[in-house]
């Protein structure tokens, strides 16, 4: 089975995040989607049931719900992924490459590189030059010919994806070329800068941990 | 349509806000709430105020004139700051329009992150000023402060005879209700964010939302309007619950035969939705009834629209002339016939769904 953690998505990223994993089996499979609204569960469950899946919904929490699709013979579409009829196929963030090597795997969900941010500095020595290194580390990724797919930023690392960080710039690039960008809701309340996070998304250790499980390879500037 | 070059690919305004266009709107469940507690003023040149949810205050000023009151701004609906500029006035413009009146004057407000690049707020300005020069009223000014999401509207300020006023109730048995909007837009602006609607849907929308309802409201004139309103965030189904329950009417609306934006009812299925929607139909669950009709068709018709249409009651006897008329009138929109009036004078509104 497969699961879509889909906790602090806003409609409509919960169905995006489904479609592309549904998209992406290679053979029956189940999956289970988590949301933290009844609009997501309603959304997530149209979905699947338009595309000929069984599907069960469940509340597990007062702002959690699960949904639990099963995607039978019929319905697994990997050899052709796209989108609807008419509509522009959705961005896919991995490469080929990528692609193919998950294809081996068998694992639709996992993904290829994943940076891991876990300070605002770079290296140890002097602070200053520090910050000044991770600066133009993130720059240096907006130049990179093959993207990460994920970066996640914990700890002093949440710094940098809010208001007032140097970096932001290039991370909205980096977002806007499909780069997920993830930070740490727990970090971002320690510090009291969760209603400053100004790029990506609040996510939470449950999900970090799979990522990083996930990875096929995990960089740490 | 011109300036519609995105001045930067780094920008999409509409990853600022959560909640985009009218779908941003506080719940009709929550709003009724607040309002109930709010002090009830009365002045008899007041002739129509909140109270009946209608779409602007009205305020007699001789016998001969009333001023039309209204407010409306929203966060960006679409990515190009020029179009969303457009939406956000065409929208608030429409008050005046669903009140039979005239605008008259405008003035912006405006919320605005200081880091983003000026020039982006100029074009938000320049699309909203184009469509006030459009609408024939002039724009005079306005506030503005720094925010983090941001935020573009218009108060205006319109005229109207106050014997010709429109209003959200007043509908009567044998009325046939008119749309001059396609609706969808919500559905639609969701799957363009979800990067999954086709190029067609997506212009449709912006289309739809930068028309201003003029041309409906010049047309609708020469009839007899028993009750007129706009659609926009409670949805038709939302807008036409309020002009049922304020008109003590029983509506039916027939599915099938209002105009949708192409693309909206295949997203609905795909679990597009936005969640207006469902606050939307829970507000209109007690006077609805929807048979057993599939679900794509209440949520089309709960969908929060962003700069919608007039929703017109007029009497069946003319309903032949305007609909010819509407046809004439080249209008850029889609007008189509929703429903009737099926019986008036009852107690409580209600409002029947049939295919």
């Amino acid at each position: 089975m497969i699961t879509v953690n889909a906790m602090g998505d806003i409609c409509p990223i919960p169905v995006v995040k489904t479609k592309k994993a549904m998209d992406a089996l290679p053979g029956p499979d189940q999956i289970e989607v988590l949301v933290d609204n009844e609009t997501a569960m309603r959304n997530v469950m149209k979905l699947a049931k338009n595309s000929g899946a069984q599907a069960e919904q469940e509340q597990l929490g007062e702002r959690e719900y699960r949904v639990l699709i099963t995607v039978g013979e019929n319905e697994v579409k990997s050899s052709a992924p796209s989108a609807a009829p008419g509509a522009a196929s959705v961005p896919v963030t991995v490469t080929d490459a990528a692609d193919d090597l998950k294809g081996m795997l068998d694992c639709p969900t996992c993904v290829g590189t994943v940076i891991a941010v876990g300070s605002d500095r770079m290296g140890d020595g002097s602070d200053e030059l520090g910050h000044i290194l991770m600066k133009s580390y993130i720059f240096a990724v907006t130049q990179l010919d093959m993207l990460p797919d994920k970066m996640l930023f914990y700890n002093g690392g949440a710094r940098l994806t809010v208001e007032g960080s140097e970096c932001l710039n290039d991370l909205k690039t980096l977002e806007e070329h499909g780069v997920e960008l993830m930070t740490c809701g727990t970090c971002l309340d320690y510090y009291g800068i969760k209603d400053k996070l100004a790029v990506g998304s609040v996510t939470n250790m449950y999900s970090i941990a799979e990522i990083l499980q996930d990875a096929m390879s995990v960089i740490r500037p | 349509m011109s300036g519609n070059t995105p001045l930067s690919d780094e920008i999409r305004l509409t990853q600022f806000a959560k909640h985009g266009g009218c779908a941003a709107k506080i719940g009709p469940d929550t709003l009724s709430r607040v309002l109930e507690r709010l002090p009830k003023f009365s002045d008899p040149s007041l002739l129509v105020g909140f109270e009946t949810s209608d779409d602007a205050a009205v305020y007699k000023v001789t016998d001969d004139i009333a001023v039309i009151q209204t407010l409306d701004f929203f966060t960006p609906v679409v990515d190009d700051p020029y179009t969303f500029g457009q939406v956000a006035a065409a929208n608030a413009l429409s008050d005046v329009y669903a009140m039979g009146g005239e605008p008259k004057i405008a003035l912006n407000i405006v919320e605005f992150p200081g880091e983003l690049d000026p020039d982006i707020l100029g074009e938000i300005l320049r699309g909203g000023a184009d469509k006030v020069h459009e609408a024939g009223a002039v724009l005079v000014g306005g506030h503005s402060i720094q925010d983090d999401v941001p935020k573009y509207g218009l108060a205006v300020t319109g005229f109207v005879h106050p014997d010709k006023i429109y209003k959200n109730y007043g509908c009567r048995e044998g009325d046939v209700l008119l749309l001059t909007k396609q609706i969808g837009s919500g559905i639609v602006n969701t799957a363009v964010k979800a990067q999954m609607a086709s190029e067609e849907s997506a212009r449709e929308a912006i289309r739809v939302m930068t028309t201003l309802n003029r041309k409906a409201k010049e047309t609708a004139r020469k009839y007899s309007i028993h009750a007129c309103t706009d659609v926009t965030g409670f949805g038709l189904l939302g807008h036409c619950s309020e002009m049922a329950s304020a008109s003590g009417a029983q509506i039916q609306i027939n599915v099938e035969d209002v105009a949708y934006m192409q693309g909206a009812k295949e997203y609905a299925r795909m679990g597009l939705v936005p969640g207006g929607a469902y606050r939307n139909r829970k507000h209109v669950e007690p006077l609805l009834d929807a048979g057993d009709l599939d679900e794509v068709w209440l949520d089309l018709l709960c969908d929060p629209q962003t700069s919608g249409g007039l929703l017109l009651a007029v009497p069946e006897a003319e309903a032949g002339s305007i609909l010819r008329e509407f046809a004439q009138a080249e209008m850029v929109t889609e007008v189509s016939v929703v429903g009737r009036v099926e019986k008036s004078g009852c107690e409580k509104g209600r409002i029947c769904l049939r295919k």
